[in-house]
């Protein structure tokens, strides 16, 4: 299937001379969540405001479903909300007032009934003729998803949606993430929080210094750069390892009263079986025994170091 | 062509007036009226006639568009210039709206705000003096394109405008005293000749002419030159508001 976006030798020099994209290209899939990753000043945001039509692109292009952001900008744009990471609003609007002019706003016939559905959606329904400047920075920040929603977007970017948010309201919207998504909406996320990118997305890019980095499948990147880690507790405390273990990549750990064997998450054959027999065999007792995986974050911040 | 922006845009921004309407219209009708009793009653019938018209009835025309330059400068540059301060153009900038859409909607509301102001005005100060207008039609075209004309450079100022200083500063050092030197409150050649010249050069004065002739049929200038100027004006700002959006001066980085 063709992309939803795509996205060629996109470049954004500011007229300050920083170099914020460089050569960017990426294919964004219909209806697949994609986290772009990257740590502050990385790049995202501007990736997101040039697609939006916010910053003018310094070279490359980008089409949104076949449509160029620049000659064909009035139907790319129909497609796309946009959810800003600053909690912009105005203060004397109602929620209703503010999503009815985001929908005629974005050339879509009034709909009340649509409206009222996005509102309660985000439990904004109770507070719909208040002044927007009386509701909490939680309500705000799902005020700015509803704007973005009034229109009924075909894409969504969320540019760092959960920041400063409690736990409950995250959890709130990754329900509504993966609710639109199953309606076909594509969504593109930016984040600096890990967790967010691993819980949510289906595929991860990362940026940074203005660069994607890499763009990939979210078990495939786990899968390929993950390495897993068998930790053994011992009933006896061992001294060395014995000879018998020497082709297992072993460590003693806890002054000799843990056993730590990593391999790697990707091949079919943990070795695991093999190992436990060959430690029984060598008369070495285990009380109890945990498995970990490296998380995206460890993932991410050697990905950053390595090549930053 | 957006229509259903258009209208968005343009009801969003007549809703702000609703808000504020003491600021908006209850205001500037409070100064008219001040105007009036200063110099329509207490020192106006003092002042003798000019041009066979009272000068209580001579300066209505004169204050409304002192009212209406004012008024559309402020409206229609805080109306461009807050969304930008808070942030929110950010959807304006990302929806599928032309510049033209984004202009017309703007400035339509601006200048409706402060041609309904002048009415108000107009009414007002038919109680206070006798008032007749000779060529209705001819009124409505020049309290319509200068409001249109003075909403487009308040667009500009408030693209042009980084803090609220600069919103502040053109219609106070700039409008304001061209309006009161423009002819609004005297006839042009109640001055010495030297100063009738120089005059000349501000463009309030083919406003308020024009407008007045409209009123009593009394004009300082010709009718066709300051409606004339009038359009040179509006081209001149309406060609500056294609360079902003050409250039997104302002706008986008």
């Amino acid at each position: 299937m063709a992309p939803v976006i795509s996205i060629r030798g996109l470049s954004k020099t500011y007229a300050s001379g920083f170099r914020a994209l460089a050569d960017v290209d990426l294919d964004i899939r219909r209806s697949e969540i994609l986290a772009l990753l990257g740590p502050n000043g990385a790049g995202k945001t501007t990736l997101i405001s040039i697609v939006c039509g916010i910053v003018t692109p310094t070279s490359g292009t980008v089409t949104v479903d076949g449509h160029d952001i620049l000659r064909d900008y009035r139907a790319a744009r129909a497609m796309i909300g946009l959810v800003p990471q600053e909690l912009t609003t105005d203060a004397f609007e109602t929620p209703r007032n503010a999503l009815t002019f985001s929908r005629g706003l974005f050339g879509k016939p009034a709909d009340p009934a649509h409206i009222e559905k996005v509102l309660r959606e985000l439990s904004l329904w109770e507070k719909r003729d208040q002044r927007i400047m009386t509701l909490s920075g939680g309500m705000k920040r799902r005020l700015l998803i509803g704007k973005a929603l009034a229109h009924e977007p075909r894409i969504l970017f969320l540019d760092e949606p959960t920041a400063g948010v409690d736990v409950e309201l995250r959890q709130d919207m990754w329900r509504l993430v993966r609710e639109l998504r199953a309606g076909g909406v594509t969504i593109i996320l930016t984040t600096h929080y890990i967790d967010e990118a691993e819980e949510m997305a289906d595929r991860i890019g990362v940026i940074n210094h203005g660069s994607l980095m890499l763009v990939e499948d979210k078990v495939e990147l786990m899968r390929k750069l993950g390495r897993k880690q068998l930790t053994l507790q011992l009933q006896d405390r061992l001294a060395v390892v014995p000879p018998a273990l020497a082709r297992y990549p072993l460590e003693l750990a806890k002054d000799g009263h843990e056993l730590t064997y990593t391999y790697d998450a990707a091949s079919s054959a943990s070795g695991i079986p093999a190992l436990l027999d060959d430690l029984d065999r060598a008369g070495i007792r285990i009380r109890d025994l945990q498995t970990s995986q490296s998380s995206l974050e460890e993932i991410f911040v050697s990905l950053v170091s390595e090549r930053g | 062509m957006n229509l259903f922006a258009v209208r968005a845009i343009y009801r969003f921004e007549m809703a702000r007036t609703g808000r504020t309407l003491l600021q908006s219209i209850v205001s500037p009708v409070i100064s008219t009226v001040l105007y009036f009793v200063v110099f329509g009653a207490a020192i106006g019938s003092r002042i003798q006639e000019v041009g066979g018209i009272g000068y209580g009835s001579f300066i209505v025309p004169g204050l409304i568009m002192l009212s209406l330059l004012t008024q559309s400068v402020s409206n229609a540059s805080f109306g461009i210039y807050f969304p930008r301060f808070t942030g929110t153009i950010y959807e304006l900038l990302s929806a599928p709206v032309s510049y033209l859409e984004i202009v017309v909607s703007y400035v339509g509301a601006a200048a409706t705000k402060s041609i309904v102001l002048g009415l108000i005005i107009l009414a007002t100060a038919s109680l206070f003096v006798p008032l007749h207008i000779d060529h209705p039609l001819w009124m409505v075209a020049f309290l319509v394109l200068t409001a249109v004309t003075f909403s487009l450079l308040g667009f500009i100022i408030g693209i042009w405008a980084d803090g609220f200083e600069k919103l502040q500063i053109v219609p106070l050092l700039i409008v304001t005293p061209l309006t009161f030197l423009g002819g609004s409150f005297y006839s042009i050649d109640m001055l010495p000749p030297f100063w009738q010249k120089v005059t000349l050069f501000n463009p309030v004065v083919y406003l308020v002419s024009g407008f007045r002739w409209s009123f009593y049929g009394l004009a300082d200038v010709s009718v066709p030159v300051s409606l004339g100027m009038t359009l040179v004006f509006l081209l001149v700002f309406m060609a500056i508001v294609a360079w902003i959006f050409r250039t997104g001066y302002r706008l986008k980085t």
